[in-house]
């Protein structure tokens, strides 16, 4: 179940959300760029992540999305 | 699946131009949880600055109006005072605010206009390419200060939450920060209060948010938010400095 939705061609991989997630989830990818050329973020393992959302209230670029 | 967290209706679903990890988003995306919650967007009027958020009016879904360099406080007087019913915001940088604006400034506080001010202080001018601005910290290098701000030279900064709580038409002066995710939160309920005071018509509102500017600090933006904590922060402390409806008034 996808917990944490990723606008990625609105993302500009500033990394933000990586230092924001409690349970140090949220990385860069590495193997994808966007339109932009920018590296987006993904959650790594969706059943560990709590729907905390402090990711999102970090996001300058409002590009994610949380579910519960 | 519930949604938990999602993009406010009042914020437009476009990108923003704005620099990878300037927290001008997380401030515009604020504002914009404050008014879904007030449920006042068909009621607010914003009024944007000259800087790097002169764009700003392309991300709200309110009425927003565009004011020459510095003066959003006297163009938002002109609007409340036309439409005492509506929401008014002027959103504006140090540049703006604090160095060409500053009489408009203090004199929106010493009429006590009903609106609200939210002022970014990134300690630099972001738009025209990173040169000293009045709230630049002492030893700061940017283009025009490249041995640091010299205070014999240049003077010392301008702290403009402690001189707008001196107005007696101010309601509110808070500085706040968007570093952390609780500085954040703090940063909202601030806004709100702000927007609150509007609704009950007790003067002027100012909400300094510090921010940081990644591109003209010359920092990633991971290290320029520790610059934020690091620096910034102990220079120009969070609090509230006046809020009349607080327990024996200011503070």
């Amino acid at each position: 179940m996808k917990k944490m939705t990723v606008n990625e061609e609105r993302c500009k991989g500033c990394g933000l959300c990586t230092t924001a997630c409690p349970k140090k989830l949220v990385v860069l990818r590495k193997d994808k760029r966007n339109k932009k050329g920018y590296f987006p973020a993904e959650c790594t393992d969706d059943a560990a992540c709590i729907s905390c959302a402090m990711c999102a209230m970090m996001c300058p670029e409002c590009a994610i999305t949380i579910e519960k | 699946m519930a949604i938990v967290f999602e993009k406010p209706h009042a914020l437009c679903d476009v990108p923003m131009h704005y620099c990878p990890g300037c927290t001008h988003g997380i401030v515009h995306r604020l504002l914009c949880e404050v008014i879904d919650e007030m449920g006042i967007e068909g009621d607010t009027i914003g009024v944007c600055p000259v800087g790097c958020s002169v764009f700003a009016y392309n991300y709200f879904n309110c009425d927003m109006i565009e004011a020459p360099h510095g003066r959003a406080p006297a163009v938002a007087t002109g609007v409340k005072r036309s439409n005492p019913d509506k929401f008014v915001f002027t959103y504006q940088g140090d540049g703006d605010l604090a160095a060409i604006g500053t009489a408009e400034t203090v004199h929106v506080g010493a009429r006590g206009e009903n609106i609200v001010v939210i002022f970014i202080n990134n300690t630099i001018y972001g738009m025209t390419g990173g040169q000293m601005a009045p709230t630049t910290i002492p030893g700061q290098v940017t283009q025009t200060t490249p041995f640091g701000r010299d205070t014999a030279l240049a003077g010392h900064p301008i702290r403009v939450c402690e001189m707008m709580a001196t107005l007696s038409g101010t309601a509110l002066a808070q500085r706040v920060a968007v570093d952390t995710v609780p500085h954040i939160r703090e940063t909202k309920k601030a806004i709100r209060k702000a927007f609150e005071n509007q609704k009950e018509k007790r003067g002027l509102s100012i909400v300094e948010i510090l921010s940081t500017c990644p591109t003209n600090w010359g920092l990633s933006p991971l290290d320029a938010i520790k610059r934020l904590q690091d620096e910034c922060i102990p220079y120009y402390p969070l609090g509230v400095y006046k809020d009349v409806t607080a327990e024996g008034g200011d503070k």
